[in-house]
C-alpha cells in the first residue's frame, strides 16, 4: 500500500473506499432513468415525433437496469450477504431504500411496461415460432394468449397507467441516487441538497443522448433511413434539458464558491490540480459546454440533414463522456481530499482486479449484449419485417408494421 | 519446572483472578454487568498527552488491528502563531512509534489522540443498508461483523475517519471502546496504558465515576461540533485548530 | 367480462407468489436476535464482548507483585500500570509459570515517552538522550520502578530478581 498523500489525511483515510464501479453506478442507472424518461415523452405527453424510438428505449433502460446493481455487487466486501438488504432494510439508510426503489422501478414499472406493451407480439410468437423460442414465448404469455381487441384496449389504458407512475418512479429512482451522496453531511463535496436534482437532470441528459446514439446506430446497422423528424425532436429535447442540468450544476457551483464555507479552500485547491483535467477540461468545457454549443447551432441555424446527424452523432457521444466524467467526479473527488481539509490522496486504478478497470469496461459491455438479445426476443422496430436485399432502394415503412394495441 | 510453595501461593490468586474472568464471560450471561446502567465515552486531556504512541501500540495489540488500519492515533499539530486556520498536522504510522522531534520556529505543538466518538446520533449507523452497525443500550457503537456487507457507506459517512475496512475480514472495522473489557469491569486497553491519565474511560451513568467533577471544573469540547454527532468523546484544553 | 382481464390475474398471482416467497424467506432467514435492542442483531453485542483480554490490568498484576506496588509507590512511576511497559500479559496471568514476560530494552521503552519534544507538555520530564546517555541503556543508572536516583541504592524486589 503505497499510496501517495499530499498534506494531512486522516489515517484511515488514505485508502479510497469507493472505486471505479461506484462511478459506473450512478452513471447506468442514470442511462435507465433517462431512457425510461424518454419513452414517457411518446406515451405520456404524446410526442409523436420520437416514436421510433419508444420501444428501443423501453428495452434499453432495461438492459442497463438488470446491470446496474452488477457493479454495487461486485464491490461488496461480502456479496453473499446482498440479500441482506431486502431482508433487514434499515430505514434509516438511503442505500437500503434504494434497493426497494430499484425493485419497484424494475418489477412494477419497467418490466410490466414493456409487458404489456410487447404482449400482442409475445402471444403471436408463441404461435408462430417452434421450439425452444415458442417455449420462452409461451411462459412469457403466462398461459394467456387472449389479444382480443378489449383486452388490448385494457393492456393499454393500464400502460399508460404505469408510465405516468414511472415518470416519478424514474426521477425517485435516480434522485435516490443524488441522495445516496447528497445526504452524507461528512462530505462538504457531496452534501448538497441540489445533488438529487443535478443527479435528475444529468440522468435525463445522459439517457436521451444514449438513447439518441443507440437509435442512429441501430437503424443503420439494420439498413434503414434514420427518421429525421423524431432525431431533431430528441435533440431539441436534450438541448432543453442539458439547459436545465448545466445551469443547475453552475448554480451549485456558484454557491459553493460564494458561500466559500470551511471546506472551500480544500476542495477549490482539489478541483485546480487533481480534478483539472477530469472536470474542468473534460465534464465541463467537453462534455458540457461544446455539446450544448453544437445542440445550440442546430436550433439557430438552418443546416442540412446530412450536417445536423453528424452534429447530433458528435454531441451525444460528447454529452455522454462528459456525463460519465461528472460521475467520476462525484464520487471519486469526494474521496481525494481529507475530512480534515488538510490534504489528499490519489486513486490509483487497478487494472485486472476484481474493481479495476478490466471489470468496468466488461460491465459497460455486458447491458449492450442484454439489448441485443432483448433486441432479437422483442424486436422494437416500428417498421419490423425481413431486410431488405444490399442495394436496393428501400421506401420507408412498406412491410407489415406490427400492429400496436 | 518444580512448583515451590511459594509460587504457588502467588500462582493461585492470579488463577483465581483468571477464572473470574472466564466465568464473567458475555454481558449478558454475566449477572454483574447490566446494559441500561452504563452510558460510555471517554475524557482525553490534551495537555497531558505526550505523544508516546503507547495507545496506538496497546489498541493494535489488544484488538489485533491490521497494519496501516488504526482504531486509535495520535496527531502531532504545529500552529504557527499568526495561522492558526492553517495547523500543521502530522501523523507517521498513526504515531504508533512516537513522533521524530521537531522544534520549527515560533507558535505552539501538541499531540492530539483520536479514536471513535462514539455517537449518539452517529452518521455511521444511520447510513448502514442492513444495521450491522448500530449503538448499543450502553452508548457503544459497535460493527457486528458477521452481518456487515462491506458496502463502506459507513466509512464514507464518518466525519473523523475513525472506521476502514479491516482487509482480512472485508468487513468495517472502528474502535469497540474495549467492549470486551468495560463488560468485565476492566478499563480499554488504551487506558490501561496511557502513562500519564491523558485518556480515561468514562460511564456517564455512573455517578461515582470523576467524569462528572472534570466535567464541572473543566471547559471540555467535542471535535467538528458543528456535525451535531453527539459524540461522547470529551477533550479538555482542546486548540480551536483541532479538527 | 374475466376472459380480458385474465392476463392481467395471472401475473398478479405470479406477483402475489413472489410475494409470499419472499415473506417466508424473510421469516426463515432473519437471524432470531435481530430487533431485540434495535435495528440489530442483539447477539451480536455478546459476540464483541466474548472477545479474550489480551492486557490483563494493572489490578491483576498487582494481586502477585506486591514488592513492585510497594517499590513503585516510592516515585512517580506509581501512576503506570504495569502493561504500559511491560506489555500485554493476560495470557501470563492465566498461566505465570509458562508465560513469562520478555526482558525490556530501556533504551528504546524510556525514550518513547522522555524523549524531549516540543509538542510534549513542559512538566512531563524530558531529556535529549544524545546528550543524557550516549545510547547507554537508561537502567544502568535508574530503576524503572523508581527511577529517581538517589544516594541509597535501591535493591531490586524479590519476584523481579529471579529473573
Amino acid at each position: 500500500m503505497n499510496i501517495p498523500v499530499e498534506g494531512f489525511m486522516y489515517p484511515n483515510e488514505v485508502e479510497l473506499q469507493w472505486s471505479i464501479l461506484i462511478v459506473l453506478y450512478p452513471f447506468i442507472t442514470g442511462l435507465v432513468a433517462g431512457a425510461f424518461i424518454l419513452a414517457s415523452l411518446e406515451r405520456v405527453f404524446r410526442v409523436e415525433a420520437v416514436k421510433p424510438t419508444y420501444r428501443l428505449a423501453l428495452l434499453t433502460a432495461l438492459s442497463f437496469l438488470l446491470v446496474a446493481p452488477l457493479p454495487l455487487q461486485l464491490h461488496l466486501g461480502h456479496p453473499e450477504r446482498s440479500l441482506e438488504m431486502y431482508l433487514t432494510p434499515h430505514r434509516s439508510s438511503a442505500m437500503a431504500m434504494f434497493g426497494f426503489v430499484y425493485l419497484w422501478y424494475l418489477m412494477a414499472v419497467l418490466l410490466l411496461e414493456i409487458w404489456l406493451d410487447f404482449r400482442l407480439d409475445i402471444v403471436i410468437k408463441s404461435q408462430t415460432t417452434t421450439r425452444v423460442t415458442r417455449l420462452i414465448y409461451r411462459a412469457l404469455t403466462l398461459g394467456s394468449d387472449n389479444i382480443s381487441e378489449r383486452s388490448l384496449h385494457i393492456d393499454e389504458r393500464l400502460g399508460y397507467f404505469i408510465t405516468v407512475i414511472g415518470i416519478p418512479s424514474a426521477f425517485l429512482l435516480h434522485g435516490y441516487v443524488g441522495f445516496i451522496f447528497g445526504s452524507i453531511k461528512a462530505n462538504p463535496w457531496w452534501s448538497s441538497p441540489l445533488m438529487p436534482i443535478v443527479f435528475i437532470f444529468s440522468a435525463m441528459v445522459s439517457g436521451i443522448a444514449a438513447v439518441m446514439l443507440l437509435y442512429m446506430v441501430t437503424t443503420r446497422l439494420r439498413g434503414r433511413d434514420i427518421d429525421i423528424r423524431c432525431l431533431d425532436k430528441i435533440a431539441q429535447y436534450l438541448f432543453y434539458i442539458f439547459m436545465i442540468d448545466f445551469s443547475l450544476e453552475m448554480l451549485d457551483l456558484l454557491q459553493r464558491v460564494y458561500e466559500a464555507d470551511e471546506s472551500f479552500r480544500s476542495l477549490d485547491f482539489m478541483v485546480h490540480t487533481r480534478l483539472w483535467t477530469s472536470q474542468v477540461i473534460i465534464q465541463i468545457l467537453i462534455g458540457t459546454v461544446t455539446p450544448i454549443t453544437l445542440l445550440g447551432l442546430t436550433q439557430i441555424l438552418k443546416l442540412t440533414e446530412a450536417a445536423r446527424k453528424r452534429i447530433y452523432a458528435l454531441a451525444g457521444c460528447l454529452t455522454v463522456i462528459g456525463i460519465f466524467a461528472m460521475r467520476w467526479n462525484v464520487v471519486i473527488g469526494g474521496q481525494l481530499f481529507s475530512k480534515s481539509f488538510l490534504g489528499y490522496t490519489t486513486y490509483k486504478m487497478a487494472f485486472a482486479t476484481r474493481e479495476g478497470l478490466l471489470t468496468a469496461i466488461a460491465l459497460l459491455i455486458l447491458p449492450f449484449i442484454i439489448l441485443s438479445v432483448l433486441v432479437k426476443l422483442l424486436p422494437p422496430w416500428p417498421d419490423a419485417g425481413p431486410v431488405p436485399a444490399p442495394g436496393a432502394i428501400e421506401p420507408r415503412n412498406q412491410l407489415t408494421p406490427v400492429l400496436r394495441g | 519446572m518444580d512448583i515451590t510453595r511459594r509460587r504457588l501461593l502467588i500462582l493461585l490468586p492470579a488463577a483465581a483472578i483468571a477464572w473470574k474472568f472466564v466465568q464473567a464471560g458475555t454481558p449478558e450471561s454475566s449477572p454483574n454487568y447490566i446494559l441500561a446502567e452504563h452510558w460510555w465515552g471517554m475524557l482525553i486531556d490534551i495537555p497531558k498527552c505526550i505523544g508516546c504512541g503507547s495507545c496506538v501500540r496497546a489498541c493494535a495489540e489488544e484488538n489485533d488491528v491490521p497494519d496501516g488500519y488504526y482504531r486509535t492515533w495520535i496527531e502531532r499539530y504545529h500552529v504557527a502563531d499568526w495561522k492558526i486556520e492553517r495547523p500543521e498536522v502530522e501523523s507517521p504510522n498513526g504515531g504508533k512509534q512516537g513522533f521524530p522531534p521537531n522544534e520549527i520556529g515560533d507558535g505552539k505543538n501538541f499531540f492530539v489522540p483520536k479514536l471513535c466518538n462514539h455517537c449518539v446520533d452517529s452518521p455511521c449507523t444511520q447510513v448502514c443498508p442492513v444495521g450491522a452497525t448500530f449503538v448499543t443500550p450502553d452508548g457503544v457503537v459497535l460493527v457486528d461483523k458477521s452481518y456487515c456487507l462491506g458496502c463502506r457507506y459507513c466509512v464514507q459517512a464518518c466525519p473523523y475517519g475513525c472506521r476502514f475496512i479491516n482487509p482480512k475480514t472485508n468487513t468495517a472495522e472502528k474502535c469497540t471502546l474495549c467492549y470486551h473489557r468495560i463488560t468485565k469491569g476492566l478499563t480499554t486497553a488504551c487506558c490501561e496504558v496511557c502513562p500519564t491519565g491523558a485518556r480515561q474511560l468514562a460511564d456517564l451513568k455512573n455517578p461515582k465515576d470523576p467524569i462528572h467533577d472534570f466535567l464541572k471544573t473543566h471547559t471540555v469540547q467535542v471535535l467538528k461540533p458543528h456535525m451535531a454527532t453527539g459524540a461522547k468523546v470529551f477533550y479538555n484544553g482542546m486548540d480551536g485548530s483541532v479538527r | 367480462m374475466f376472459k380480458d382481464v385474465e392476463h392481467l390475474v395471472r401475473l398478479a398471482a405470479v406477483m402475489l407468489i413472489a410475494l409470499v416467497a419472499f415473506v417466508v424467506l424473510r421469516a426463515a432467514v432473519v437471524p432470531r436476535s435481530f430487533g431485540q435492542y434495535g435495528h440489530y442483531r442483539g447477539a451480536a453485542i455478546a459476540e464483541v464482548a466474548a472477545r479474550p483480554i489480551a492486557f490483563a490490568g494493572h489490578d491483576t498484576c498487582e494481586a502477585c507483585h506486591t514488592d513492585v506496588v510497594d517499590q513503585k509507590k516510592q516515585g512517580r512511576h506509581i501512576v503506570l500500570s504495569c502493561e504500559a511497559c511491560h506489555g500485554a500479559l493476560a495470557r501470563h496471568a492465566d498461566n505465570p509459570a509458562s508465560v513469562t514476560p520478555p526482558k525490556l530494552d530501556t533504551a528504546v521503552l524510556c525514550a518513547r515517552c522522555h524523549e524531549a519534544n516540543s509538542a510534549k507538555p513542559k512538566a512531563s520530564p524530558q531529556v535529549v538522550t544524545a546528550d543524557h546517555s550516549g545510547g547507554l541503556a537508561c537502567d544502568t543508572c535508574h530503576q524503572p520502578h523508581r527511577p529517581k536516583i538517589d544516594t541509597q541504592p535501591a535493591t531490586k524486589p524479590a519476584t523481579e530478581a529471579r529473573k
